[in-house]
């Protein structure tokens, strides 16, 4: 792993658009279907894929969507502005507050509305524990998918229950938190939050050590994903991948590095790049990145200014932006979250569009799954990071 | 990132022909869009994506729009003769714009690492010319974004590889997130022997007339 590095050069000219594979020569009554979803526990929510397999390698395989569609745009235009506040909470709903961040920032730009210090120290402090407890998760999701039934996945779970605890005194919930408003929070931190926290985050790199030490080179992890699910360089970049699977492919793309949005060029932190591109590219990321989050938090937490926790020009009432449009975008644990938006001066949206980044990271699937075993597919898509509830929105 | 004057002078300078529009944006985020006309789009996007300092390799957002006919009321002077009297009059005079579907992509450059550049495409009219060029054989990140824009708008892009509903099911008619869209009373409700049994049924219970 090399930070801070690009290693590949730029997408080459005439790209490729669909690489196939050849099937020459194999008859077509030799293919098998197979309907893979929408209900089975390794499609991580009801995500359904058409494959085709010549024995068991695959040879064609096509993402089904919308077992999950509630059309929540069309909502989001028949609500008003911070109406669609608490529907955001449901597009993630591993991640509320960073999906909160990011439309949040989004009807900031929109307005030109400022965030006090205090609560940008907030936000960012509230979106890196989802980033751990994300990155954390995931880890033991794909170690599931793998066959290891339930250890990595409840050690994992233990940590993600004290950050939730943390999300439910802060918030009032665990998960569907609704907690940041357009110019700053909901509420200040409840006395005694920051110990907490800091508990929270010296004891977690003890767990990363268990973790890592538990799987890092665990012979079935490394057999099973290493050189599994390879995504190239150019592709990634061409296909609009983000997040720690653009990244894993050897691509510098951090937005919070890009962008810089909130106060994140006060902290120091690595981007983590993997070289190859494959599955344990994937997994060795994420937890590489929880390193980093926890060195945001290191520098976060004591540094906490006191102030108003929202913008005093902020309305809550009558919220009305002069018409106009605005593209905000964060860096969301599972890649690019962007919100869109056009006011045309109601207090309603006249367009609300959600990028999830769950989705457009399924644009290669099937790419990375030509000519694997069918048993790789399982993992390949564990490595992805869906949620449904945003693919589908 | 130069501006987006300049890149529109770039653009006209290596397409011949390209007829392009700055639209203005009136919020503070300041992202102001470029219109780009069907015939070149696909062009004017390869360029963009090759072309020096520019290097827009990543289509982030892809997404569309619904612009309804909308009914401009203009007052103009008319000069009428009234009682043989010459006299200047207002009049309200209605005048029809047709709506249009907008396709709207935010670019950006992964290499360069600048952005966002804002392309707009639009169609004809809601009805018979709803075609745009597809984009996604420069950018395939825009592959599912474009197929969920015809699955929810009806926009037809001319040239993408796999232009199938997406989050609707392959059977539905209409297009949701059009805003003159009106939802079904039952969006269950199919036509099936069941109905015809309970009228059976209800002719059967009748009572009979005798005789």
């Amino acid at each position: 792993m090399n930070a801070d590095t690009l290693i590949a050069p730029g997408p080459p000219k005439n790209f490729e658009l669909r690489p196939k594979p050849s099937v020459s020569g194999v008859d077509p009554g030799d293919l098998l279907e197979v309907s893979m979803g929408p209900q089975h526990p390794s499609t991580h929510g009801v995500f359904r894929m058409d494959v085709v397999l010549d024995g068991e390698r695959v040879v064609k395989l096509k993402p089904v969507f919308g077992y999950l569609h509630r059309n929540h745009e069309k909502i989001g235009e028949n609500t008003t502005y911070l109406g669609s506040m608490p529907y955001t909470d449901r597009l993630d709903y591993f991640c509320s507050l960073t999906n909160n961040w990011a439309y949040a920032l989004t009807v900031e730009k929109l307005a030109g509305l400022q965030v006090p210090e205090h609560a940008e120290y907030i936000r960012v402090i509230t979106a890196e524990l989802t980033r751990l407890q994300n990155h954390a998760c995931l880890g033991g999701f794909l170690l599931q998918d793998m066959g290891a039934s339930g250890t990595p996945l409840m050690y994992a779970f233990r940590e993600r229950e004290k950050i939730l605890d943390l999300f439910e005194s802060l918030t009032g919930a665990r998960m569907m938190c609704n907690y940041m408003r357009f110019g700053g929070c909901r509420c200040d931190l409840p006395p005694g939050w920051l110990e907490q926290t800091k508990q929270v985050v010296e004891s977690f790199p003890q767990f990363l050590d268990e973790f890592e030490a538990l799987l890092n080179e665990n012979e079935i992890l490394m057999s099973r994903t290493q050189g599994v699910g390879v995504l190239p360089h150019d592709l990634a970049v061409n296909a609009g991948i983000t997040g720690p699977m653009l990244r894993a492919s050897g691509v510098n793309y951090d937005i919070r590095k890009v962008d810089k949005y909130g106060i994140y060029d006060r902290f120091s932190f690595r981007v983590p790049l993997g070289e190859h591109g494959d599955v344990y590219d994937r997994y060795m990321i994420r937890v590489l990145e929880m390193r980093e989050s926890l060195r945001i938090l290191q520098q976060c937490l004591p540094n906490i200014p006191e102030g108003p926790i929202v913008d005093p020009k902020a309305k809550l009432r009558g919220f009305r932006p002069k018409p106009g449009e605005a593209y905000g975008r964060i860096e969301a644990p599972k890649g690019e979250l962007g919100f869109y938006l056009i006011s045309d001066g109601t207090p309603n949206p006249y367009r609300y569009r959600v990028r999830p980044p769950s989705l457009i990271n399924l644009t290669i699937l099937e790419d990375m799954c030509l000519g694997h075993l069918v048993g790789d597919v399982v993992i390949i898509l564990g490595s992805v990071d869906i949620v449904m509830g945003e693919a589908d929105r | 990132m130069e501006t987006l004057e300049q890149i529109k002078t770039r653009i006209e300078a290596a397409i011949a022909g390209a007829r392009l529009v700055i639209i203005q944006n009136g919020s503070p985020a300041g992202q102001h869009s470029l219109l780009v006309d069907n015939e070149h789009g696909l062009a004017v996007a390869e360029f963009l994506r090759e072309a020096a300092d520019l290097r827009f390799d990543y289509a982030s957002n892809v997404t569309g729009v619904d612009w309804l006919d909308a009914v401009v009321k203009k007052t103009i002077k008319v000069k009428q003769v009234i009682d043989g009297v010459e006299k200047e009059l207002d009049q309200v005079v209605e005048e029809k714009k047709p709506g249009y579907l907008e396709a709207i992509y935010h670019l950006y450059s992964m290499e360069l690492k600048h952005g966002p550049l804002v392309l707009r495409l639009r169609t004809g009219d809601r009805g018979e010319q709803n075609h745009v060029p597809s984009l996604t054989s420069v950018w395939r990140g825009a592959e599912f974004q474009e197929r969920e824009i015809f699955d929810l708008y009806g926009v037809i892009f001319d040239g993408h590889p796999d232009l199938r509903r997406i989050l609707m099911w392959d059977e539905f008619k209409d297009f949701p997130m059009r805003k003159d869209y009106v939802e079904p009373d039952d969006y269950e409700y199919e036509p099936t022997a069941h109905d015809e049994v309970l009228e059976k049924a209800a002719s059967h219970n009748a009572p009979k007339a005798t005789g």
